[in-house]
């Protein structure tokens, strides 16, 4: 028999409703899958118990039939979203302690639904990064390189996990490609909706104008599943739109015939693996196999996307992480004998947050600094408007959805300089950090794989609020693609 | 009705070593806005409660909280804007102001710098007979309070209290068209009342509910004049800024003092500094808090968690549509329609109360008798009580307004009305039936009156020869009878009898 914890999320709700197992079986299956991969690193926190009880209240409901989609699926969620009663430390020393007494819609939701919470996902600190290597639980560990020690790459704890086959879903955050870019290195799907499509309450807010709450699944099915789960109006946060919420597993028709798919031409000349170049040509050829009509586009600003990043996203984080100072919970820095509340601030921060943070953190101070406002922060906010304005000209010129590369290669290895230089890694987010500019839905598509046998994804971009529409295109390449590797378990 | 046609008063004028000087004052002040829940949160704004107890997770700034907008402030800030003649924006925005303070959870305040929700505007000071100074508003913008620390509960310890956290503030900034200290008490008095007549700010100073940050620079006559002319702040000299001033009183002193502080370090040689200062009441001082050069980069940027505020047009024109009248326009009505002096129609709009009670009292009777009664019996009885105002008097408009209506039935004398208001004001009760129960009411029998005057004037013979040669002497047999009723008899039956029986 299969073993439970490979099933999709859609399988297993299936089969949870025709009774072939129980929520509890189901959740055992992935409890045993956690232990066993944690050399894995992918969680933060273990929440067993919690999911052995919510498991047995799943399979009362389940019992009483008419169970919501979610119900008694195990998820991981990334340990950025609050959960109550649940500690809670977004990968951060200062964060340390800290025992939310409330969470967010989005998560609400999913209890609310019936689904097991399994633990929570290890990220980069305060989810900055494109690796685990800040967070202050250790690096957690990309599942596909499977080929000796050194060469383990950081991964990333909610895509690891899905990969890995502990869990069939998790929720996650994106703010410059955090569920795209990682999914695209771990042959899984994630997905960041239009901002304001799920409610940021509960989520450690790193910058608010860019942070998505979004699925991270085996397939594109199940991330419809999850997105539909969490999706809409959010009382806690104003931004969120109070937008119908489609049926988006409804929406898988897989049928794109006459679907007009941009191709930003530019970027083929863009620093990016051959492997990948070439993923994105067969692609392409995928969607004008399926009926999409492709036509070549020009996005003039796509390429500022990572340097207006670089500029908006430490400046709202150095104001969103201000308030952990030290005063009201997590980390506070021991005082010695006539020091005060500036020392207090200062070592509170100095030993609870790491240098690439305090980095990060000092970059977005500067950036709305008086005198480097108009020149850094506001003239990124115009360049900005700009590319979300090329968005539009497309979609206006009749444009409905963009392909690109999920990511300009694959996963590196550990020991890879690229991933201590902060420029190169800037870049890793090319292609991901335009959607969110723009505030765009996009998801990540495992399409392919290089030489190395390591996943390659490809991302569409839709129009806003469009979802169903990005789902759906996604669901055809996924067919097309017909992606099946897994990783090789070494673990 | 005050307008622009009454003239402007004076600045004031200091003369210092070198000659004359000239004040300007600008204030910024900072209204607690009248609701029931904070700005941003749906935590209580009550005075008063336990520290921490009106403190919510955002209030408190933990992760993952998010501000979600009172919409009832900014219709209390669209109706002080209304109030004030000023230009409400229909779309405006927050900005997030930075500092590191434990009396700030966030880390920043949330404030309007780049779209205010109201520009413009005026308040019309009156400094005196025909006396008035315009005081033109610059905007004002709706931010949240911060919260306190308190230093001494324990030796080592400083411990926060955010319950005045995330509070709805409006900070109303004037221009520099105040010119003298008086101005600046009797301005920020006025824009307090309006704010009461509006209810859109309680008022309470000794409750920190308006606090004002006084701007004081000093100038050479003429000097101005050329500012009105071009703009150019430099005419108006070096300013400082004096943070956090809780009083009427206060605003006044602290201005003066500055305005000396500052010519006599120009006038010593010295340089003025752009400075943030503080008023010390107990020393009658002000002290210099920061200079400019150290001043906090607050590193203002619009807050990404609200989206711009946008209102509509219609629902500003309904707000101004229930607005409450305002003092001015009361005073106006009250010297038209019940035909009180100007004096009288000050004192009662100077508190929206005192008005309200008026008109109460005055509903269905002779406005000008109301008035008389509220003015002089009611307030002049009130101010022999400590703590006794119009808000807490023990008379209500419906007792003041029976007593009256018995004078004017011819039930009691106006001698009697005072006793009687004395009774309803210290025992309570229905003035028609105190009178009744005391036998208060006026004698209007003609015979007993008759029998009265007869008994007097049968009694003093000389009095009545003397008041023959002079009539002005039936004054005293009036009294005689009054006083041998008991003050009951009605004083109109009596001096038509007297002079009648005295052949007058």
């Amino acid at each position: 028999m299969t073993k439970l914890n490979t099933l999709t999320i859609a399988a297993a709700r299936d089969g949870l409703r025709k009774r072939d197992f129980t929520a509890a079986e189901l959740a055992e299956a992935c409890l045993g899958a956690m232990d066993e991969a944690r050399a894995l690193n992918a969680f933060a926190l273990e929440t067993g118990d919690e999911a052995r009880r919510q498991a047995a209240a799943a399979d009362t409901r389940l019992g009483a039939g008419a169970a919501p989609d979610l119900c008694g699926i195990p998820l991981g969620i990334k340990d950025n979203l609050l959960t109550r009663g649940t500690p809670t430390q977004a990968g951060s020393r200062i964060l340390e302690g800290f025992v939310p007494p409330f969470e967010g819609a989005a998560t609400t939701r999913l209890w609310q639904d019936g689904a097991v919470m399994l633990g929570k996902l290890n990220l980069d600190e305060l989810a900055m990064g494109v690796s685990t290597a800040t967070s202050v639980h250790g690096p957690a560990l990309n599942p596909w390189r499977a080929d000796g020690g050194a060469k383990l790459s950081p991964g990333d704890g909610a895509t690891a996990a899905v990969a890995a086959r502990i869990v069939p879903g998790a929720i996650g955050s994106d703010t410059g490609g955090s569920l795209r870019q990682p999914a695209s290195w771990a042959g899984v799907v994630g997905m960041k909706p239009t901002w304001g499509r799920v409610g940021r309450s509960g989520l450690v807010a790193v910058a608010s104008s860019l942070d998505q709450i979004g699925p991270v699944a085996r397939d594109v099915r199940d991330a419809a599943i999850l997105l539909g789960a969490i999706a809409g109006r959010d009382a806690g946060d104003s931004t969120s739109s109070d937008r119908e919420v489609p049926d988006f597993e409804a929406a898988l028709s897989g049928d794109i015939r006459g679907r007009v798919v941009g191709i930003p031409r530019q970027y083929r000349d863009a620093p990016m693996d051959d492997a990948v170049a070439a993923l994105w040509e067969r692609g392409i050829g995928m969607l004008r196999d399926a009926g999409a009509e492709v036509r070549d586009i020009v996005l003039p600003n796509f390429a500022h996307g990572p340097a207006v990043f670089a500029t908006i996203m430490p400046a709202e984080a150095s104001s969103n992480l201000a308030r952990l100072d030290g005063v009201r919970f997590g980390y506070r820095a021991k005082l010695g004998p006539g020091e005060g509340i500036s020392e207090m601030y200062d070592r509170t921060r100095a030993e609870g947050l790491s240098h690439e943070v305090q980095r990060r953190l000092m970059i977005g101070t500067h950036m709305l600094s008086s005198g480097f406002y108009e020149v850094y922060f506001n003239h990124a906010r115009k360049v900005r408007r700009l590319i979300a304005q090329d968005f539009e000209t497309a979609f206006e010129s009749g444009v409905e959805l963009i392909l690109t590369p999920g990511a300009p290669t694959a996963a590196p290895a550990a020991d890879d300089p690229a991933l201590l230089d902060a420029v190169t890694m800037y870049d890793a987010h090319a292609f991901t950090v335009g959607a969110s500019l723009a505030g765009l839905p996009a998801i990540s598509v495992p399409a392919g794989t290089d030489a190395q046998g390591l996943p390659l994804g490809l991302q569409l971009i839709g129009r806003a609020w469009d979802e169903a529409g990005v789902l759906n295109a996604a669901f055809s390449l996924e067919r097309a693609a017909g992606f099946v590797a897994s990783p090789a378990r070494w673990w | 009705m005050l307008d622009l046609a009454m003239n402007a008063p004076e600045p004031r004028r200091i003369a210092g070593a070198t000659g004359d000087w000239e004040i300007v004052i600008g204030l910024e002040v900072h209204a607690q806005i009248a609701t029931q829940a904070k700005l941003f949160s749906g935590s209580s704004t009550r005075f008063g409660a336990e520290p921490n107890a009106n403190v919510s997770y955002g209030d408190a700034a933990m992760p993952g909280t998010l501000p979600v907008l009172n919409r009832g402030c900014i219709a209390q800030a669209v109706r002080t804007g209304l109030g004030l003649k000023s230009r409400i924006n229909l779309t405006s925005s927050f900005d997030r102001k930075h500092y590191f303070y434990p009396d700030l959870p966030s880390g920043f305040q949330l404030t309007q710098l780049f779209q205010p929700l109201v520009s413009g505007g005026e308040v019309l000071v009156e400094m005196g007979p025909g006396l008035v100074r315009r005081v033109r508003l610059d905007r004002i913008h709706v931010e949240q309070d911060a919260g306190k620390l308190v230093h001494d509960m324990d030796p080592a310890m400083s411990f926060v209290d955010v319950n005045r956290g995330g509070m709805p503030l409006m900070e109303i900034v004037s221009r520099p068209d105040i010119r003298s200290p008086e101005e600046a008490a009797a301005y920020l008095g006025k824009l307090r009342l309006i704010m009461r007549y509006l209810g859109t700010c309680d008022g309470n100073m000794q409750e920190g509910s308006i606090r004002a940050d006084v701007n004081v620079s000093v100038c050479r006559p003429g000097q101005y004049e050329k500012w009105l002319e071009d703009g150019d702040f430099s005419h108006l000299g070096t300013r400082t800024e004096i943070k956090n001033v809780n009083s009427l009183r206060f605003v006044q002193q602290a201005a003066e003092y500055e305005a000396r502080r500052q010519i006599a370090v120009i006038e010593d040689g010295g340089t003025l500094i752009q400075e943030t200062r503080l008023y010390d009441p107990d020393r009658g001082e002000t002290r210099s808090m920061r200079s400019k050069e150290t001043a906090e980069d607050y590193r203002y940027f619009p807050d990404p968690d609200l989206l711009p505020l946008v209102i509509e047009q219609a629902w500003v024109d309904g707000l101004g549509a229930g607005l409450a009248e305002l003092p001015d326009a009361r005073k106006a009505r009250y010297i038209a329609d019940f035909g009180l002096s100007d004096y009288d129609a000050s004192v009662l709009t100077a508190e929206r109360e005192n008005g309200e009670y008026f008109e109460a009292v005055a509903q269905g009777r002779d406005g000008k008798q109301a008035a008389n009664w509220v003015l002089n019996e009611l307030f002049g009885r009130m101010k022999r009580d400590e703590g006794v105002d119009i808000t807490n008097c023990p008379v209500s408009p419906a007792q003041l307004g029976g007593i009256i209506d018995l004078i004017g039935a011819g039930t009691i004398s106006g001698k009697i009305a005072k006793d009687l208001f004395e009774i309803v004001y210290t025992e309570g009760g229905d003035p028609a039936r105190i009178v009744e129960e005391r036998g208060m009411k006026q004698v209007t029998d003609t015979g007993a009156i008759e029998a009265a005057v007869d008994a007097v004037i049968a009694a003093n013979p000389a009095q009545v020869d003397k008041a023959k040669q002079n009539p002005k002497l039936a004054g005293w047999f009036v009294g005689q009878v009054m006083k041998a009723t008991g003050g009951k008899a009605s004083p109109a039956a009596v001096n038509e009898i007297v002079a009648a029986k005295l052949g007058l």
